[in-house]
């Protein structure tokens, strides 16, 4: 007979935190599955009281939001953690930032309201990146620019686990442009703002579009940095995703809402 | 002594890494990790465990060593780790040397370069990181600007393969050799470095507990034989011996376990409950070797554990040891622990237990409100005869009742481990292999009234080492192995009755050639080690990158115009009176001692454990000075503030 597991009450969530972090430096090398298992350590050295799920291998609840890829740096990641006592969220921003190694760092930590807002994910969309090309002439990357902003599909392959695939890559970008940046010299700035499709589109993408339309080689591996993340709005901006809680939890009474202890 | 600019790699490096396979392994950043300043210490450690950074990271012995040295004040010590093909050949456009991962400085920049040798396999990867790093492969040709390169682990224990790429060898336990090696070259630099690098190692060899190979002379008979091995100046001890640290608990390292960004090998906070073994295994080098037990106690294991834990996030606890169920305080330890962790989602395991109803108890503590899902035990020998020649003190009864209570329990899977090629061994040898699985799903079926039940047997090849009774021993020729593996399988495979309940995982027997190679050789398989690195050979111990054909083909080379090939060092038995390479490093154990447990196991004559019955003197504690320290204390754990 399988042994099953005690009927002991798995302690149940009683509020949702919604934390914005960064990944820098030398940790853009980490992968999805890294930054979990870290993140997961911090929480328990933080001794943030995590939610678990019941059954025979608990989990940790908490669900990651559209993670950039593997040697990527971003300013602007997001999560949502579940917890078993009301937590001041900026107190859980320090906790957690000291417990996570530099270079993962906290930026945020807010509690999840109701509201207009909706979902987290609901709220995330489009994404801006800025990407270094070291060694590109900054004219040879706006004159690529300005033909691959011509186009109306520029179609790159891209190698998936499942065999290849071809991909828009001129579809989901809402915008593209070289920045200019003094003192930069020997390399090209570019920024762009792309829509999360399914499959993703990413900068590498744009990037393989830009040597399709132009012959655009950079000689070395482009610097990838992910600034933000949020839904696009009418006005072409992209509007910060913790807002919609920052709003409400300011609307609130903090004192009747928050105890300040973990 | 290095006047090789100590400056950080990474700016070179960092553009590199998006072209490599997980190159997260490359960037440091471990929790626990120290980045000490490099102009304020006088004596820096560079610690390599040469295998991928994923194998080598959690390495216990590694992380250990890197404590302790780091706790030292004016020491730095940071970690290297081998890299893999792609980004080699990277490094080597790019001119950039073997790097550590802690502030990516050059290897070549330290005073000491430690390397820790748990298996034979890693030494082609240890020639590599020295290229790489750019200190010469052989250790006559260094100079006062290269680290001097000492070797340590349990392959230590026959350093003579690596004789003319090391410059010293410690034996036995690492703590205190590592600081005492610190003070040596303290000394010494402090002194004006006098007399160089030759000076320096006369004086690490002068301890009487480092070996420093260029201080011995081997002569060789005609026939290819050792006629002697002797110190060729004076002041340099006839023998080396192994260190011994005494007092567990008064080194509870690690205290902060390095928790990397990078998924490694084991995810887990390992604690040693006790060093060494008597179970007299007759083929087992480390239960030889790590003479006598020394258990840690109850109190510091139960604070080890609490502290590891809060310092790293794991959420899994080894209690390691070569039999850790052996403990004497091992039932109160899993009780006490198991309580101290209920419901805070912290796991608990115990790795290399024996074939004993007692340890399925064990299992059952530590598996609280869990999933009852796999226990192992290893018979080594698949009939009784031949688990009197090895000196596995377990009856096919005693494992029927073990599977029984585990299955019954709940249990539903048991692994089996066993050896292939064990001397005096034959086909039917083996094949109660098959018998026995059969009979552990009989009674497991009947157990648990269940058909869901499994049982896999797990098989490789039989080395023989030195330092251990079967270091006389012939090695089974792989051709010979893997035939009765084959055997073995296919009986398995066409039982209908139980053949599905019954997995069987085996290694072929080439990789276990090699290893014997390395294992009993002497300076002249240097030779074949070089050549086999310079044809390319690197992670030997990972079957995608072990090539059998290039390691025979550079011994033909090496071997050309030597009266020796790879058979005289594998599958020739050895008699009484030949001088092994090794006899000039002493372990402790009576050369006449592991004769006569030789002679013994071909008669089928068992040895007790000396914790339970009286000496039979194996030599260790007399020749060492040491003494069996074992429980039970009585005490038990205190009680603190859990994790929620």
């Amino acid at each position: 007979m399988a042994r099953q597991p005690d009927a002991r009450e798995v302690a149940l969530a009683v509020q949702k935190l919604r934390v914005h972090f960064a990944k820098r430096g030398r940790l853009r090398f980490t992968s999805h599955r890294d930054f979990q298992r870290v993140f997961e350590r911090a929480i328990r050295r933080a001794e943030i009281p995590v939610a678990y799920s019941a059954g025979f291998s608990p989990h940790p609840k908490i669900s990651y939001v559209g993670a950039a890829s593997t040697g990527a740096a971003s300013e602007a990641e997001y999560l949502e953690i579940s917890v078993t006592q009301v937590c001041d969220p900026e107190r859980v921003r320090v906790l957690l930032d000291a417990a996570l190694p530099p270079g993962f760092d906290i930026v945020e930590v807010v509690e999840a309201r109701g509201g207009s807002g909706g979902s987290l994910p609901d709220r995330i969309d489009t994404s801006r990146w800025q990407v270094t090309l070291t060694g590109v002439d900054p004219a040879d990357a706006a004159r690529a620019v300005g033909l691959f902003l011509q186009a109306d599909s520029i179609s790159v392959e891209r190698v998936l686990k499942d065999g290849r695939r071809t991909l828009d890559a001129r579809l989901p970008v809402v915008s593209l442009g070289v920045v200019e940046a003094p003192g930069s010299t020997g390399c090209a700035i570019l920024e762009m703002v792309v829509r999360h499709l399914t499959p993703a589109v990413r900068p590498d993408d744009v990037l393989a579009g830009l040597r399709q339309v132009s012959d655009l080689a950079p000689p070395l591996h482009p610097k990838v940095l992910r600034l933000a993340q949020g839904h696009l709005d009418e006005s072409g901006k992209l509007a910060d995703p913790l807002a919609p809680d920052r709003d409400a939890a300011a609307g609130a009474d903090p004192a009747a809402e928050i105890p300040a202890t973990l | 002594m290095s006047t090789l600019s100590a400056e950080s790699v990474f700016s070179r490096l960092e553009p590199l890494l998006m072209s490599v396979s997980k190159p997260v392994q490359y960037v440091g950043g471990e929790l626990n990790s120290v980045v000490k300043d490099w102009a304020s210490c006088d004596v820096r450690w560079c610690l390599m465990y040469p295998d991928a950074y994923e194998v080598g990271l959690p390495n216990q012995g590694v992380q250990i060593l890197y404590e302790v040295l780091g706790e030292l004040d004016g020491v730095l010590v940071e970690r290297t780790y081998s890299v893999w093909p792609d980004l080699e050949a990277l490094m080597r456009e790019h001119h950039i040397p073997q790097f550590t991962v802690d502030a990516h400085r050059p290897v070549g920049a330290f005073d000491i370069f430690g390397i820790s040798f748990s298996t034979e396999l890693g030494y082609t990867n240890m020639l590599n990181a020295l290229d790489l790093a750019g200190i010469p492969i052989e250790a006559a040709d260094r100079t006062d600007d290269h680290p001097i390169v000492v070797a340590g682990g349990h392959a230590a224990f026959n350093p003579e393969p690596i004789a003319d790429f090391i410059d010293a060898a410690v034996l036995g336990d690492g703590e205190e050799a590592v600081v005492a090696i610190t003070a040596v070259v303290r000394t010494w630099k402090s002194d004006g470095c006098p007399g160089g690098r030759d000076e320096l190692l006369y004086r690490l060899a002068r301890t009487g507990n480092i070996y420093v190979p260029r201080f011995y002379d081997v002569a060789y008979r005609a026939d290819g034989h050792i006629s002697s091995v002797t110190p060729n100046r004076g002041g340099i001890p006839a023998r080396v011996s192994k260190y011994t640290l005494m007092d567990l608990d008064a080194w509870p390292y690690p205290k902060k376990p390095l928790v990397p960004l990078a998924e490694t090998v084991h995810e887990r906070f390992s604690v040693e409950i006790f060093r060494g073994c008597t179970r007299g295994c007759r083929f087992c080098q480390a239960g030889m070797i790590t003479r006598p037990v020394r258990e840690r106690s109850i109190d510091t294991i139960g604070a080890m554990v609490d502290a590891g834990l809060k310092a790293s996030g794991f959420q899994e606890v080894g209690l390691l040891s070569l039999s850790s169920a052996d403990h004497s305080e091992i039932g109160p330890l899993a009780k006490q622990l198991a309580d101290r962790y209920e419901g805070t989602n912290t796991s608990l395991s115990l790795p290399s237990t024996r074939v004993d109803a007692f340890n399925v108890d064990l299992a059952n503590e530590f598996s609280r409100n869990g999933r009852r899902s796999g226990l192992t035990f290893a018979p080594e020998g698949g009939s009784e005869r031949m688990r009197k020649v090895i000196n596995k003190m377990v009856t096919e009864e005693d494992l029927i009742r073990t599977v029984t209570t585990a299955y019954a329990q709940g249990w539903r899977r048991v692994k089996l481990y066993f050896m292939c090629g064990l001397p005096t061994e034959t086909d039917d040898d083996v094949l109660q292999i098959a018998d026995l699985a059969r009979k552990v799903i009989q009674a497991g079926r009947t157990a648990s009234g269940s058909r869901d039940i499994g049982c896999t047997v797990s098989i490789g090849g039989f080395v023989p080492k030195p330092h251990t009774p079967f270091q006389w021993a012939a090695q089974l020729d792989h051709a010979t192995t893997d035939a009765r593996l084959l055997k073995l399988r296919d009986t398995i495979r066409t039982d209908r009755q139980f053949g599905k309940a019954i997995g069987f995982r085996y290694h072929d027997g080439k990789p276990g050639i090699v290893e014997g190679l390395l294992s009993r050789g002497d300076r002249r398989v240097g030779g074949v080690i070089k050549e086999v690195w310079r044809s390319g050979g690197r992670f030997d111990g990972w079957s995608e990158y072990f090539s059998f054909d290039r390691w025979m083909t550079a011994a033909a080379v090496a071997f050309a115009d030597q009266p020796v090939d790879v058979d005289w060092y594998t599958t020739r038995e050895r008699d009484r009176a030949e001088v092994l390479p090794w006899d000039h490093l002493d372990s402790g154990l009576d050369k006449d001692w592991l004769w006569q447990d030789w002679q013994d196991s071909l008669s089928d004559v068992e040895v007790e454990d000396c914790r339970w019955t009286p000496c039979f003197d194996c030599g260790v504690c007399d020749t060492m000075g040491t003494d069996i320290q074992v429980g039970p204390t009585g005490r038990t754990l205190l009680p603190l503030t859990v994790l929620t």
